[in-house]
């Protein structure tokens, strides 16, 4: 008789899940890719506050986590992404897009040059398939680490000093976009300069097995400096004033549309930046040369609204002619507690968005069962909502 | 870098001889670049054995496109002209045919062989039309041209009037299988169609779209099945004198080991003995996983071109057998004129089934099925006097044997091949003075080609018209500037039918001058 092996079922628990669990009062948890991941444990206002004012901890074990080694992995690497990865030296991370063949990006993530040759891409969404065609002809091996590295997000003003007390001693060296290894207790604890708040804060990855152990000791060293556990509602209101764009809300995957148009390039994300036609070939190249001469359909704007009232799911309209032409929508918005400004992400249809140019966003809103709309100014802007110093100062201020 | 050219072909195999003696009537300075000693890829002739000489791939002409003909004022001598098929049955009771005469079945029979014969070549004449032409784009950036030619085919089909259209729509994509059963009563013919539709496949006669494997056979010459005196390799040298005449250059012995790419656009070439040439405009013979993942690789094209060139079916599943013989082997009911014919061994349509099989699950044919003809017979060029040569494409033999190809393996299946044949020629083995047998692999290897398809890619409908080799490339032109394919694995696909390396031609032209 053959035996069925058991297979995992339902939702997987993060390592750091029993700690989290101890700490939750909400009971408010979420599917992040097969993980059950926290909305929040106590209040969003009050998480929100620990990334700005002290120190977040937030739960990052459910990102996708590939390694890519093999003797073609630089190549590999450079011919996914539109940035050149050359440039990215060992012991540097590099923000990248990747895209299909039509130019329209697949995702967005972080590559970090772990070793010489030795790559970590780490992304919201699962990529195995797109990356297995990518190594056709190509000696580079994927492996998914996504269940064997726990990682943590530390973000705030006070997480330098958290990580000093934590005793990693040469993290005043790390600068942004770097990283570096410490021992912890026996393993290779890597830790990165790299975050999605915009703040200064560092990333933590070590194997699962010491997850519950890091848990502790850094909780132990941010006991004093307001250290507390976060969960994605917060996270979220903080990546909107960083001005980062996210998977499934502010442009979708392009192997997932169905629809044509209804995917971005990176051009269309605000992220033109990111590409590099000096560069070897890379997926999109030509589509991509052939956007850049001929004109994009879509441009992201970043919003500075008048008002206090979010501007979710609405249309953004320009002045045409005396009337209001319809040209795009918001795609995130949130009012922003450490700005005291009402922001949002859209989309916009060229030639509009330009920055500096007064739109209006149409809201709509809610009070005691009654919807009421208003047409709020926007203004494009084209720098983060927030981005401190702090951010980037190396060494960093102990707080 | 050494000299410049307009064009540089890679790969002498007739279409490579096609396109650059087009481009060089057309005025441009090409240079062909071959890996072997002589010239014509899978259609050549060469010794086997001491005295022996034989086409060594494809050895029957019945797909050279007219217009290729016409286009390059294309001449050699033919040793045998509409060769009669005579499907083999051991006891002597053979069905022959030709054209649209069958002989050896009942009336019923011969009257139904007339009808389908009627309608398959018209439905063969309506295809040849697109096998002659650059297939259209779908894309939203399709041209105006494109347009036209999807309007004229739907025309052309609509054409035919309704019943026939009808018919056309319903047998496109089907199996021949189904087709035969229902129209014939004899097992000899139908196995002998049913091998004419599945020949150098991996296809078995009740596979999809084996009618239209079969209509491509016929499209051209009706499936007029001729032999060029001297064998294959007479085609192949008219191409390549009409190359020369036309001014191209054409060196032997150059294997390229890569194409260069500067700023994602084709450079030139590279050979393995480190010599460059340089040309905006480099033009691959070999088929599209070669040109693309050996010759291009994959680092200089996108990750959804590569997986859909990987993606491309085409593991060969036919062997080639050579036999030099003492004498020609007697065969039972068959005049000493008729050794000319070509002859077929594919008793009935499930003896052919049955045959691919074996191939579905990596194993070879228990019981294989032959399309053989004896080339010496008409052609004393090809052995010495009063000695023959028997050339046979042998099925199914699949390249990716579970076992492997090894020395073992090949000469299991050669003896079995060799058994099979005896059953119809009781003597052929005590005639046997040398046999080689060519598998997949052994075709991958002499001739260069991915999986030794010598179609460079499954004819089916799934890489076919726009999708062949792939979508997005399906106009010789890859998605490479200055990069095209004009060999059989770009549309229409393989036989020794010029069509291929012409349409590139054409397009490459053509697009020229847009630019």
């Amino acid at each position: 008789m053959t035996t069925i092996q058991e297979v995992p079922q339902g939702r997987l628990k993060s390592p750091f899940y029993p700690r989290q669990a101890e700490l939750d009062r909400l009971n408010r948890w979420h599917d992040w890719k097969g993980y059950s991941s926290a909305d929040g444990f106590y209040d969003t206002t009050l998480e929100y506050f620990s990334i700005r004012n002290s120190t977040s901890v937030f739960d990052l074990t459910p990102m996708t986590k590939y390694r890519i080694t093999g003797r073609d992995s630089l190549d590999f690497i450079d011919r996914l992404v539109t940035r050149d990865m050359r440039k990215i030296k060992p012991g540097r991370v590099a923000y990248a897009v990747w895209c299909n063949d039509e130019g329209q990006v697949i995702d967005d993530g972080t590559i970090f040059h772990l070793k010489d040759g030795e790559y970590r891409l780490c992304s919201q969404e699962r990529h195995m398939a797109w990356l297995t065609a990518a190594a056709i002809g190509m000696d580079v091996s994927i492996v998914d680490e996504t269940h064997d590295i726990a990682a943590l997000a530390v973000q705030g003003p006070t997480s330098y000093s958290v990580m000093k007390n934590l005793g990693l001693d040469g993290i005043e060296n790390l600068k942004p976009f770097g990283l570096m290894y410490f021992d912890f207790e026996g393993t290779d604890l890597m830790v990165s300069r790299t975050g999605f708040t915009g703040d200064l804060g560092y990333e933590l990855w070590l194997p699962a097995a010491k997850a519950e152990a890091l848990w502790d000791a850094l909780f132990e060293a941010g006991k004093l400096h307001g250290i507390m556990a976060i969960g994605t509602d917060a996270l979220e209101q903080s990546r909107i004033e960083a001005g980062f764009i996210a998977a499934y809300v502010d442009f979708l995957p392009a192997d997932v549309t169905v629809r044509s148009g209804r995917s971005r390039s990176p051009f269309e994300l605000g992220l033109e930046w990111l590409v590099d036609f000096k560069k070897s070939n890379f997926n999109g190249r030509r589509a991509l040369a052939k956007e850049k001469r001929q004109g994009s359909t879509w441009r992201l704007v970043k919003l500075d609204i008048e008002g206090n009232k979010p501007a979710h799911h609405s249309y953004i309209f320009a002045k045409s002619g005396g009337r209001q032409k319809n040209i795009g929508f918001t795609t995130s918005a949130t009012w922003s507690p450490v700005c005291k400004q009402n922001i949002a992400i859209g989309t916009a249809r060229t030639p509009h968005g330009n920055v500096g140019d007064k739109l209006f966003v149409e809201i709509y809103y809610q009070r005691e069962m009654h919807w009421s709309r208003v047409m709020a100014e926007a203004t494009v802007v084209d720098k983060p909502f927030w981005n401190p110093p702090r951010r980037r100062a190396t060494p960093p201020g102990l707080f | 870098m050494n000299d410049r050219y307009d064009a540089i072909v890679v790969g002498a195999g007739h279409n490579g001889l096609v396109c650059a003696s087009l481009l060089a009537k057309a005025g441009r300075k090409v240079l062909v670049l071959e890996a072997k000693d002589q010239v014509g890829g899978a259609a050549i002739t060469r010794t086997f054995a001491e005295g022996y000489s034989v086409s060594a791939c494809a050895h029957l002409l019945y797909q050279l496109q007219p217009q290729v003909r016409k286009d390059l004022g294309l001449e050699f001598d033919v040793s045998s002209e509409q060769m009669g098929t005579i499907a083999l049955s051991p006891d002597g009771n053979h069905v022959r045919y030709n054209g649209n005469e069958v002989s050896g079945t009942s009336d019923e029979d011969a009257a139904s062989y007339k009808d389908f014969y009627r309608r398959m070549t018209r439905f063969a004449d309506l295809l040849q039309t697109y096998l002659n032409k650059t297939p259209p784009r779908l894309a939203k950036d399709a041209s105006l041209s494109d347009l036209l030619t999807l309007v004229r085919l739907g025309f052309d089909v609509r054409r035919l009037g309704k019943v026939e259209m009808q018919e056309f729509l319903r047998l496109i994509g089907i199996n021949i299988y189904d087709e035969l059963v229902e129209r014939f009563e004899s097992g000899l013919l139908k196995g002998a169609l049913s091998l004419d539709a599945v020949l150098g496949t991996h296809l078995g006669p009740r596979s999809p779209n084996t009618i239209l494997t079969y209509l491509y056979r016929l499209a051209g010459s009706h499936g007029t099945i001729s032999a060029p005196a001297g064998g294959m390799s007479a085609v192949s040298e008219a191409l390549a004198h009409s190359a020369r005449d036309n001014g191209a250059t054409i060196r032997t012995g150059m294997p390229v080991k890569k194409i260069i790419i500067e700023n994602g656009r084709a450079a030139g070439v590279e050979t393995e003995n480190g010599e460059q040439f340089s040309s905006w405009l480099v033009v691959s013979n070999a088929d599209p996983k070669t040109t693309i993942m050996r010759l291009v690789s994959a680092r200089n094209v996108e990750t959804g071109f590569t997986r859909r060139v990987h993606n491309i079916r085409m593991r060969g599943n036919a062997a080639k057998l050579h036999l030099a013989l003492d004498g020609l082997p007697h065969i039972k009911g068959i005049e000493k004129g008729e050794y000319g014919e070509r002859f077929v061994v594919a008793p009935d349509e499930n003896y052919v089934e049955r045959a691919f099989n074996a191939a579905k699950y990596g194993e070879t044919s228990t019981k294989p099925v032959f399309e053989i003809t004896f080339p010496s017979f008409r052609d004393s060029s090809l052995a010495p006097t009063g000695k023959h040569v028997l050339s046979a494409i042998v099925q199914y033999a699949p390249y990716a044997l579970r076992e492997g190809w090894s020395d073992e393996t090949r000469q299991a299946f050669l003896d079995r091949a060799i058994a099979t044949l005896g059953e119809y020629m009781p003597d052929l083995k005590q005639r046997i003075s040398a046999a080689e047998m060519l598998t997949p692999a052994d075709i991958e290897k002499e001739f260069l080609i991915t999986g030794g398809h010598w179609h460079h890619g499954e004819l089916s409908l799934d890489q076919f018209l726009f999708t062949r080799p792939v979508g997005g490339a399906a106009q010789y032109a890859m998605p490479l500037d200055g990069l095209y394919l004009c060999g059989a694995g770009a549309h229409p696909g393989g036989g020794v039918s010029g069509a291929a390396g012409r349409n590139a031609a054409r397009a490459i032209l053509k697009r020229e001058k847009a630019a």
